[in-house]
């Protein structure tokens, strides 16, 4: 009895500790952006090159972004070469939020166009559900099938998948990873835009340019341990930190609108903040209207090119930016395959380009992308593909 | 029966209602929601003013009103894990029918609390009449209604709330001096008033009774299946008005209601309800949701930084149920002895 | 007591009747996907996969484990998704890449595994709070320290231990090996040892179990403890497979999943009845649909769904199956020594008068396991 009250009493102690000891420990995350800037998530090699890659004009036609390739080394595929239609075979790390629906229904249209032109046999996919650990057996199920002429990846976590897709690659079928990578090159090819830090950069440059020193920035973030995401978070930290503006704080929202909205509007009623960077677009519109709640003006703000954001955007009128993580890509991948079997080159590492939508070019993807629901992705790169506008519209 | 049970069924003075309120699970509940919110107001004073507090409303009633329905399930000793899909099911839904046209706004809106008293009824049937264990039943029905909502919209919600749907949640009446009363606070005391009045009446009694002990229950009469289908039915309906709140307020984001299921229990559970039925207050249940939202609040007024947050989460809950749980015990044996007492002389 | 001892006598034949159920399940499933799979021109006993089959359940199959002997003591781990996570990271820490660290790093994960097991085991028993809110409580602070203690998948594992994840005999993965083996020792401990039996009693009525000179609480903890190192294998197991650790595995949904396995495998929610061979056919259903969904490349929405209806449907069919012991029906499994205890204080001698025995299975249940002690 005397121990479990102690027990609850030093459970309280606990929480108390806890909570007191970091109420002081925000100014020193605000001060010392270089724990992280130089920290487990940022690699400057990798921030300066993905920076530079912005400005080099990427190889091939701009009418096709999906077959553009950034500062390309081209490798020999010829020894994959075959005759005749092809397996091919995806693995998905998942279909659990709209850019990844989005990019999936590309995908399959782009298939589609493959198989009527010969091109593909059949397309077998399977999907792990964002589970890492079945996303190994999903490889490993391929592998062992052995009927696959090429295989596709888009790996749910980095790290975690680098063995199975190793496995893939010493099995001997040439290996597509697209999305987040792996840390092994053992892939035919590696396709994935620009990447996270020239993502996140691009926003906090914006809101450096278009801001007054020391106006106010809150950081809204997905969640935590994501590669992709934390180099957006690490970029932008590293802008920041050489700027004069204030972040206020960064919030995990895991992309619900309702959280999001009433994260923003809690620090509205402790202070203004003229500026909003985001690590991703998903509930974007709701931290907007946070501001229209609240009666104070809108804030300069990141989003991404997701329509509802960009609709909103408009109507509004807004001072934004949507930094683009090319959905397109997932279009790619398949033509990689198809490319690759037939003994084409492609690049070992196949960077697409990235270009953020500014105000000069919104209102021609709105008009583009009239039709489409609100959570779809302007730079989606499906518009000459037969399916469209049905598959992505009615789906 | 149990002497707790015999005190709300007997419908005692008002002042031993409030005097039981202030004492065990709701007590507690109460002294931490007025300490975190003291604790806000001393770091933030200005979150005291009207329009603050309207705002942090706004933001509960959804959570309030969840806590109402989970409440009902709970109470008559079952429990609802459906309750976050159902709410992000709802939302989708609701956009994909309203596709942003006014005119449908109603129409779409009784659609959807025939659909939430509909999956409730199932829940309840399949709990009661399959026997299959509600954590089953509605584990089950999280799924199915995960799956079944993004195979009508194909994996991300499609098409658009319209202004008048998006009016409960996100606008209210103005008024002077808190410049805003939230249509969602009137809702939730609305809501809420309904559910300690219905809790008086003979169908909260039985329901209390059906979760204390199902035998001695349908021994006196009870249709114990009707009660806990009921009670799940009504924790469906509680998830559609919560649905409208949220999805009013903020409109469609695919993540919507991830997660509301076991935030929802565990706010039931801090208002000192518990976990197995036949004990506990409604208006405790609410006052449990209001103390998370109330500590998110807090959270984010100190800065803690996000990643430790849901540590500082669980220390708190373990502590205030293990603090209501030990208040619980001491005040049963002082109880018992006069409850056994009574009992003999109710026998003699 | 001559009473209970009839009750025993006729839910035997039940109690036994179960896993066999189960099982049988279990091959229809199996014929009824294998016919599927067919149809569309393939094979679900083909080699591939078999080992996806296998290679799926082994890891589930360590949480469930666990799990089962949670549930037998009518309690809940709803933080076993945050120790597989956590022992993941701790595995491959530890490790850090070199062979000769690795039985350091075992020792590690069950060092941190039994910590919170025993965390959970004490705050349900001694603080008295529901099983439900302190593991899912211990849970979130895990999460926390996860969260803030590593910022993504961190440590590395040397290629010695990775075999443990990827060495298989044919098509028989040695990870799944381990898992039989791990559940054939949990069926020993709980048909041989005397906690074994402890937990069927604590679980069928923990105060007739405590008025029968068991020490209630101490079985709850071992449960706990158990349940937690099956979860803390099952991260060994992870970090094998990744080769590193990674904390957001906790999103994976082992909790909910370990829990549909258990029931899944005729143990009640309720507490006092079932047991470990049950669970590994549950464990091997789910992992039945995972593989012929996958082979039928199911619609992953549509998999969600059917996942759902299939896993009521199952425990309906078990659930007509015993219907006959009237009252058995399980609701909440209460934490064990919170709810029940409150309300049978003044009501233990009441029980036996005022109420048929049939209605009440749980002293009848410690009755039974003491019964298999004697067999």
């Amino acid at each position: 009895m005397r121990l479990s009250r102690m027990a609850i009493a030093g459970i309280a102690t606990i929480g108390l500790m806890l909570t007191g000891c970091t109420t002081d420990q925000p100014d020193n995350d605000a001060t010392s952006p270089q724990q992280t800037a130089d920290g487990e998530w940022f690699v400057r090699a990798d921030y300066d090159r993905q920076l530079a890659q912005r400005k080099v004009t990427p190889e091939g036609s701009a009418d096709q972004p999906w077959l553009q390739a950034i500062e390309p080394e081209w490798v020999d595929t010829s020894k994959y070469a075959k005759d005749g239609p092809a397996k091919i075979c995806f693995s998905n790390a998942s279909v659990s939020n709209p850019w990844r629906v989005t990019g999936w229904i590309t995908m399959q249209q782009q298939v589609q166009v493959l198989k009527d032109e010969g091109a593909i046999a059949e397309f077998r996919s399977s999907d792990a559900a964002d589970d890492d650990n079945r996303q190994i057996s999903d490889i490993q199920a391929f592998i062992d099938a052995g009927d696959c002429d090429a295989l596709i990846i888009s790996p749910s976590t980095t790290a975690t998948l680098t063995p199975a897709v190793q496995a893939a690659c010493d099995s001997g079928v040439p290996v597509i990873v697209f999305d987040r990578g792996v840390n092994t090159d053992c892939a035919v090819t590696f396709i994935h835009p620009i990447g996270g830090y020239a993502y996140g950069a691009d926003g906090a440059e914006f809101l450096v340019e278009n801001l007054k020193p020391g106006a106010n920035i809150l950081a809204l973030r997905i969640l935590p341990g994501v590669d992709v995401l934390e180099h957006r978070w690490a970029a932008a930290q590293e802008v920041f930190r050489n700027s004069e503006l204030k972040v206020l704080g960064d919030e995990f929202t895991g992309g619900d609108g309702a959280k999001i909205k009433d994260i923003v509007t809690q620090y509205l009623q402790r202070g203004n903040v003229d500026g909003i960077w985001m690590d991703a677009g998903d509930g974007s519109v709701a931290a907007l209207e946070a501001f229209e709640d609240a009666g104070k003006d809108y804030p300069v703000m990141i989003g991404e090119d997701e329509l509802s954001f960009m609709r909103k955007w408009k109507d509004a009128n807004v001072t934004a930016l949507a930094p683009v993580y090319s959905n397109f890509q997932w279009r790619t991948a398949v033509l990689a395959a198809v490319a690759i079997l037939k003994g084409e080159q492609v690049p070992a590492e196949w960077v697409l380009p990235q270009a953020p939508i500014t105000d000069a070019d919104r209102d021609d993807f709105l008009t583009r992308n009239a039709e489409m629901p609100s959570l779809h992705y302007a730079k989606f790169g499906g518009e000459d593909l037969p399916g469209y506008p049905d598959a992505w519209r009615n789906r | 029966m149990t002497t707790s049970t015999k005190q709300n069924a007997g419908g005692r003075s008002a002042l031993a209602g409030v005097a039981r309120f202030f004492t065990g699970g709701s007590g507690t509940v109460l002294a931490l929601l007025i300490a975190i919110f003291a604790v806000i107001f001393t770091l933030n004073p200005s979150f005291a003013e009207p329009p603050s507090l309207m705002a942090f409303v706004k933001k509960a009633a959804p959570l309030v009103i969840l806590a109402i329905g989970q409440y009902f399930v709970v109470v008559s000793g079952e429990f609802d894990l459906s309750v976050g899909s159902l709410v992000g099911a709802q939302v989708v839904f609701a956009a994909l029918m309203i596709d942003g046209q006014e005119s449908r706004t109603v129409p779409v809106i009784l659609v959807m609390l025939a659909f939430g008293a509909l999956v409730g009824l199932i829940n309840g049937l399949i709990t009661t009449v399959l026997k299959v264990p509600s954590i089953i039943t509605t584990l089950g029905m999280m799924l199915v209604l995960y799956g079944a909502i993004r195979m009508l919209t194909g994996g991300a919600p499609t098409g658009a709330l319209s202004e008048s749907f998006r009016l409960a949640g996100r606008h209210g009446i103005d008024v002077p001096v808190i410049r805003q009363l939230p249509w969602a606070l009137l809702i939730m005391l609305v809501l809420g008033a309904a559910a300690v009045l219905l809790m008086r009446s003979p169908y909260g009694r039985t329901l209390m009774a059906v979760g204390d002990n199902e035998t001695a229950a349908a021994f006196a009469g009870a249709r114990v299946w009707w009660a806990r289908t009921s009670a799940f039915m009504l924790s469906g309906l509680a998830a559609t008005i919560a649905g409208i709140l949220i999805g009013g307020y903020a409109g469609v984001t695919a993540q919507v209601g991830q997660g509301l299921e076991f935030v929802s229990i565990t706010a039931v559970v801090l208002g000192g309800v518990v976990l197995g039925g036949g004990r506990g207050a409604v208006a405790a249940a609410m006052a449990g949701a209001l103390t998370i939202e109330a500590l998110f609040t807090l959270f984010n007024q100190l800065s803690l930084p996000s990643t430790l947050r849901p540590t500082a989460q669980g220390l708190i809950i373990i502590a205030a149920v293990a603090y209501a749980s030990k208040e619980w015990g001491r005040r049963r044996r002082t109880e018992e002895s006069q409850g056994v007492h009574q009992h003999a002389v109710a026998n003699s | 007591m001559t009473g209970v001892k009839t009750t025993a006598f006729r839910l035997r034949p039940q109690r036994l009747g179960i896993t066999p159920l189960v099982y049988l399940a279990l091959v229809g499933i199996l014929l009824i996907g294998g016919l599927l799979v067919a149809a569309q021109g393939g094979n679900l006993f083909s080699n591939a996969n078999l080992v996806y089959l296998l290679t799926q359940s082994s890891l589930l199959g360590f949480v469930a484990i666990g799990q089962t002997l949670v549930i037998l003591c009518r309690s809940l781990d709803l933080s076993v998704g945050y120790v597989v996570a956590l022992s993941s990271l701790v595995a491959a820490t530890t490790m850090a890449g070199d062979t000769s660290r690795i039985p350091l790093a075992i020792g590690a994960v069950i060092v941190v595994a039994v910590v919170v097991g025993l965390v959970n085991g004490l705050m349900i028993t001694k603080l008295k709070v529901n099983s439900f809110i302190a593991t899912l409580g211990v849970g979130l602070i895990i999460k926390g320290y996860l969260d803030t203690q590593y910022k993504g998948p961190t440590g590395s594992v040397p290629q010695a231990f990775q075999a443990f994840g990827y060495t298989r005999m044919g098509f028989i993965p040695l990870s799944t090996v381990i898992m039989i083996a791990v559940a054939v020792a949990g069926i020993f401990f709980l048909r041989k040892t005397r906690t074994g039996y402890h937990m069927f009693a604590v679980g069928g009525d923990t105060e007739v179990a405590r008025m029968s000179g068991i020490r209630t609480d101490r079985t709850v903890i071992i449960a706990h403890c158990l349940c937690a190192l099956g979860a803390g294998v099952a991260g060994l197991l992870l970090a094998a497979r990744f080769g590193t650790g990674s904390a957001l595995i906790y999103d994976s949904g082992y909790d909910l999943e370990s829990i549909a396995a258990v029931v899944l495998g005729g143990t009640y929610l309720l507490g006092g009845r079932g047991g470990i061979g049950g669970t590994v056919a549950g464990v091997m259903i789910l992992a039945v649909l995972d593989t012929v969904f996958n082979v039928l490349a199911v619609d992953p929405f549509f998999k969600s769904v059917l996942r759902g209806v299939i896993i009521i449907v199952a425990v309906a069919i078990y659930a007509r199956q015993q219907l006959s012991a009237k009252g058995s029906r399980v609701r909440f499994p209460g934490g064990a020594g919170t709810s029940r205890p409150g309300r049978s204080g003044p009501g233990t001698t009441r029980r036996g008068t005022t109420q048929p025995p049939p209605s009440d299975p749980a002293p009848a249940a410690a009755v039974t396991a003491d019964q298999e002690v004697g067999r």
